[in-house]
């Protein structure tokens, strides 16, 4: 491999994400395509791997850092050791067989495109996880992983079974994330970093840490729900509603064993003691034996194989909750073995399901004549799984009971070992019955389609798999070796010596307790229909059904909470709501101290005075007169005018230009709508009247008390504001302070708000469309829908308007005005065309459409933002400076200018797309 | 002045809360606006009152008011425009369809919504 460079990590972690982009980009290319691109991204992904191999093999830790949010402790930091070798090497080379394998066994009505967009996706979430260093990034990838498993799962979205089995296993998985945060923050609050590097080196401080347990059972939460071990088992198997590909892939090879793969990587950290050792060995054993029992009595192919996996993770988990570093041995050994039997399972699983139109056992049986290959390949995987030598199953599963012998679990040396003993015979007894049920007997005349070996696009990826189960167990040292000691020397953090060997001698009690296993399961599937009928008789309890209970039960409450609040008037809702914020207030306000505010008071003048009396005037009346409506219009117009002055008065030219022109929009908006609307309402009786001012009533005292104990106080922490006016003119280029925040300071905010202001001018003109044609026509208020004398006025006032809005743009930055400003002056000049000459006249004239205004606008914000990258600044770093142009004074020049242009164009656009889409319905009206 | 303000913030709360428990869109929509202006003033108050101060640099200036609450409060007016907006083309569509203008849907239970055919 010395011919490849190493490949960069960021770049390993990020192929399979641009890989999940090119089914989309070659859809047209066909389904043959469509499958080998992402192949192709898989294959780069091995190739990269391969290129970090030997530096990892021979004990280097690969790592790559950016820094993302170094606050929070945050940066897209990678590693690759030994412990990530093996399960990226397992993640991309059963993706890549899987990939071949989808390809053939999607039918041809299946989006496939679709399908490896998901499965690439979940890929690269998956190697992510297991490469990232941040613990914080690692659970960004987690939750990934639920959320792409989530889309695999449900990917026949037409079957009921699919939507709730992805569903079931979003909320566990996701629960399971919830606990998993929580614990990581934990963790890396003690570990005082966030780093694995680092984490990993405080076992003692962390160990020792008050915290210890609960962190650890938040971890194991969340590692145990992804890993399905007791009492989170239930999800698997109904995650196996998904195409036979996504459960070898993610259900049995990688995803599930993402909570194994946490357990090892903190192994050093949160392994050793009797908390470690008494929660992870006990759930591993108990997840061990009913798994295995369960798998046992399942007639579904796929679900016996979902529940031996189950029992299989147990055992895993077990192994790790041992504690000792030959029982890790044991564990990575086993992850490897687990993987290549079982994908190889599921595979032929998909097979027979594809060929004989089946997964039932009892209808199935004498395939092994009908289809010989796949008869092999399942049986040899499926011994495997028993433990029968000389496969690579039994290998790892007598490293566990040797392993098991040593240890005292219950306060009696031998428990553990006859307990392990026994899952082990189940687990050998599901495997033989599985073989006999699916492949031996008399060859049978009902099956639903005619069996026969599949092609070898379906078949080559499980001859693959199943030979690496041979090549293990015949040549443990020299095929697996190397690698597991790697990765155990990385999961444990220190030295370890690995020897797996097919022969050991008579001696070991390993040799017999695996035999007495083999000869255990032989009887247990002997006497299987006697068991089967004890099994029906006792009736473990189903969790997945008590899940489905109690999530029941909540959206039972919940609707029921719902009928109450909306039982159908809005005004009921919105009073209940105000009468929750409101209690809590008022409960605060009671309990806490009333002393006098120490601000000093502002002298009240007389024209404020004369303002508020006008407020005051004109609210009654809105209030008194609200039923007829476009009186109500008038004298909330009035409010705004006030406001605007009372702006003015106080300081804030800014807001007193925005509130004017704003409140001229909303009014011309409110009187376009009157047209449809009805002008006048019914009266309502008086005592609902006054109860509802009753409550408005005491709403407004309470706001009034809060602003007032607001005003007579100084802000508690110093405002910022100070940096702001301090920086205003160095920092960007403006002696305007408020329109130096909007569009660089805070200019991300304004960035957010102008796209929310154009996406409310798209909704609007969305709704505008579908209501076209229901409008009745409003009767005519004038017989001259367009007067000369108002026509030509308006006209002449249009290039005026443009200019002052353009003055106003200018001038924003250094005095009152700026983009948003100067957006609504030039739309209203626009719209005063509308209303003198009519919509048609004016957007015929208009040469731009509205939404092509908002789209420059956001174009130009984005831009401007961008161009600071050019400099290697970061996002919307502002820039200016001063040009000097033949025949005009110097003059500056904001790079904050194109930002403003950017809301200037959006303001624009969203106002005149607006009004022209109510416009439009009231004209369609009066036709 | 202080109290002065307060008081007019109470009032235009008061005022849009009565407006939106009123049983029709037109005056929902209008007891929004209401609502709006009291929590623009209010978070432009949360600068402090400074009349004669100024938010433009000047080297003569005196002292300056808060320029942040007015940054805040100029997008807040200019995105309630974009919020009444879509209100109003929502109220439209109702009436349009149903032929009334109550914001009384009737019992969320009552069994399949026919309201939206056409």
């Amino acid at each position: 491999m010395g011919i490849l460079a190493p490949m960069s990590l960021i770049l390993l972690v990020c192929l399979p994400f641009l890989g999940a982009l090119l089914p989309g980009l070659v859809h047209r290319a066909g389904r043959g395509m469509q499958a080998i691109a992402p192949a192709l991204a898989t294959v780069c992904g091995l190739a990269g791997l391969g290129s970090m191999a030997p530096a990892v093999l021979r004990g280097e830790v690969l790592a790559q850092r950016v820094e993302w949010m170094p606050q929070l402790g945050l940066a897209f930091s990678l590693r690759l050791d030994g412990l990530g070798l093996l399960f990226a090497g397992l993640i991309l080379g059963i993706g890549l067989l899987v990939i071949i394998y989808a390809r053939f066994y999607l039918s041809p009505r299946d989006p496939m495109g679709r399908f490896f967009s998901y499965l690439l996706l979940f890929q690269g979430a998956m190697l992510g996880i297991v490469l990232s260093d941040n613990i914080l990034l690692l659970l960004v990838f987690w939750e990934l992983t639920s959320l792409t498993s989530f889309l695999l799962i449900g990917y026949w979205s037409h079957l009921d079974e699919g939507r709730r089995g992805a569903r079931m296993a979003l909320t566990v998985t996701g629960a399971g994330g919830l606990a998993l945060m929580a614990g990581a923050l934990l963790l890396g609050r003690m570990a005082g970093s966030f780093e694995l590097s680092v984490i990993l080196t405080k076992a003692n401080v962390i160990q020792a840490h008050a915290l210890y347990l609960p962190m650890l059972i938040l971890v194991l939460l969340g590692a145990f729900a992804k890993s399905a071990q007791v009492p989170f088992q239930f999800w698997l198997p109904q995650a196996m509603a998904a195409p036979t590909p996504v459960s070898a892939y993610l259900h049995s090879a990688t995803m599930v064993k993402a909570g194994i793969f946490l357990m090892a990587r903190l192994w050093p950290v949160l392994a050793g003691t009797p908390e470690w050792f008494g929660i992870v060995a006990t759930a591993g054993l108990l997840t061990m034996l009913v798994g295995a029992w369960t798998a046992l009595f399942k007639d579904d192919l796929k679900a016996l194989l979902a529940y031996s996996t189950v029992s299989h993770l147990g055992l895993i988990t077990l192994l790790l909750g041992l504690g000792t570093k030959a029982a890790l041995v044991a564990a990575i050994f086993h992850i490897i073995n687990h993987a290549s039997f079982k994908a190889a399972l599921f595979l032929s699983a998909g097979i027979v399901d594809h060929e004989a139109g089946t997964r039932s056992l009892s209808r199935l049986g004498g395939l092994a004549r009908l289809m010989p290959v796949a008869f092999v390949l399942a049986g040899l995987a499926a011994l495997s799984m028993a433990g029968v030598p000389p496969l690579n199953g039994f290998l790892s599963k007598e490293m566990l009971l040797e392993e098991v012998v040593h240890t005292g679990f219950a306060g009696s040396p031998w428990v553990l070992a006859a307990l392990v003993t026994l899952g082990a015979a189940v687990s050998a007894a599901y495997s033989f019955r599985l073989i006999g049920a699916v492949f031996l007997g008399p060859v049978r005349a009902d099956y639903p389609h005619h069996p026969h070996d599949a092609g070898a696009g379906i078949t080559g990826p499980v001859m693959v798999l199943v030979a690496l189960v041979l090549a293990i167990g015949l040549a443990p040292m020299l095929v697996a070796g190397g690698l597991v000691q790697v990765a155990t020397e990385a999961s444990a953090g220190s030295a370890v010596e690995v020897h797996i060997k097919l022969w050991h001698g008579l001696e070991p009690a390993a040799l017999w307790m695996s035999l007495a296993a083999l000869g255990g399961g032989l009887a247990i599937w002997g006497g299987f229909a006697r068991l089967a009928a004890f099994d029906r008789a006792v009736h473990l309890p189903d969790s997945a059904g008590i899940f489905e209970a109690g999530i029941a039960g909540i959206v039972r409450l919940a609707q029921r909470v719902t009928r109450a609040v909306h039982d159908g008037p809005l005004s009921r809702g919105v009073g209940l709501a105000l009468l929750t914020m409101w209690g809590p207030s008022v409960w605060a306000f009671a309990g806490g101290s009333h002393a006098a505010g120490n601000r000093a008071t502002t002298p009240v003048e007389l024209a404020p005075m004369v303002l508020a009396l006008g407020l005051v005037l004109a609210t009654f009346a809105a209030l008194w007169l609200h039923r007829n409506r476009v009186l109500t219009l008038l004298l909330v117009g009035v409010v705004g005018l006030v406001l605007s002055l009372g702006f003015a008065y106080l300081a804030a030219p800014d807001l007193a230009l925005t509130q004017i022109t704003v409140e001229v929009v909303t009014v011309l908006l409110m009187l376009l709508a009157l047209n449809l609307l009805p002008k006048s309402a019914p009266a309502e009786p008086l005592p609902r009247r006054m109860r509802d001012a009753v409550f408005a009533g005491g709403i407004g005292i309470g706001m009034a008390v809060l602003s007032y104990v607001m005003l007579m106080r100084d802000a508690a922490f110093e405002p910022i504001s100070a940096f702001h006016l301090a920086q205003s003119k160095p920092g960007a280029g403006g002696n305007n302070a408020v329109n130096t925040i909007i569009v660089d300071f805070r200019g991300f905010d304004t960035y957010g708000e102008i796209i929310v202001l154009g996406i409310a001018a798209i909704i609007i003109a969305a709704v505008g469309q579908a209501l076209q044609g229901l409008a009745r026509s409003p009767a005519p208020a004038s017989a001259d829908a367009h007067p000369v004398m108002f026509a030509t006025a308006a006209r002449l006032l249009l290039p005026v308007g443009i200019m002052v809005g353009v003055y106003i743009y200018l001038r924003g930055h250094n005095l009152p005005g700026g983009g948003f400003v100067a957006g609504l002056v030039v739309a209203i000049a626009l719209m005063l065309q509308f209303l003198a000459s009519g919509l048609g006249w004016t957007t015929a004239r208009l040469r731009v459409g509205f939404f092509g205004l908002i789209g420059a606008g956001v174009v130009a914000a984005t831009v401007t933002g961008a161009g600071a990258w050019v400099w290697g600044k970061p996002y919307l770093t502002s820039w200016y400076g001063y040009v000097t142009l033949p025949g005009l004074e110097k003059f500056e020049l904001a790079s904050a200018m194109g930002f403003d242009l950017g809301v200037f164009l959006c303001v624009l656009g969203a106002v005149l797309a607006t009004l022209s889409s109510v416009a439009q319905l009231t004209q369609k009206g009066a036709r | 002045m202080e109290a002065l303000v307060s008081a007019i913030i109470g009032l235009l709360t008061a005022a849009g809360v009565w407006l939106i428990l009123r049983p029709r869109t037109f005056d929902v929509i209008v007891g929004l606006s209401f609502l709006s202006y009291a929590v623009n003033v209010f978070l432009f108050a949360s600068g402090r009152l400074a009349p004669g101060l100024s938010p433009i640099i000047d080297p003569a200036a005196q002292g300056y008011t808060d320029p942040l609450p007015q940054a805040l409060v100029l997008t807040a007016i200019v995105i309630s425009f974009g919020m009444t907006a879509v209100l109003v083309i929502m109220a439209l569509g109702s009436y349009l369809r149903t032929g009334s203008d109550s914001t009384d849907f009737g019992k969320p239970d009552d069994g399949p919504d026919t309201r939206d055919a056409p």
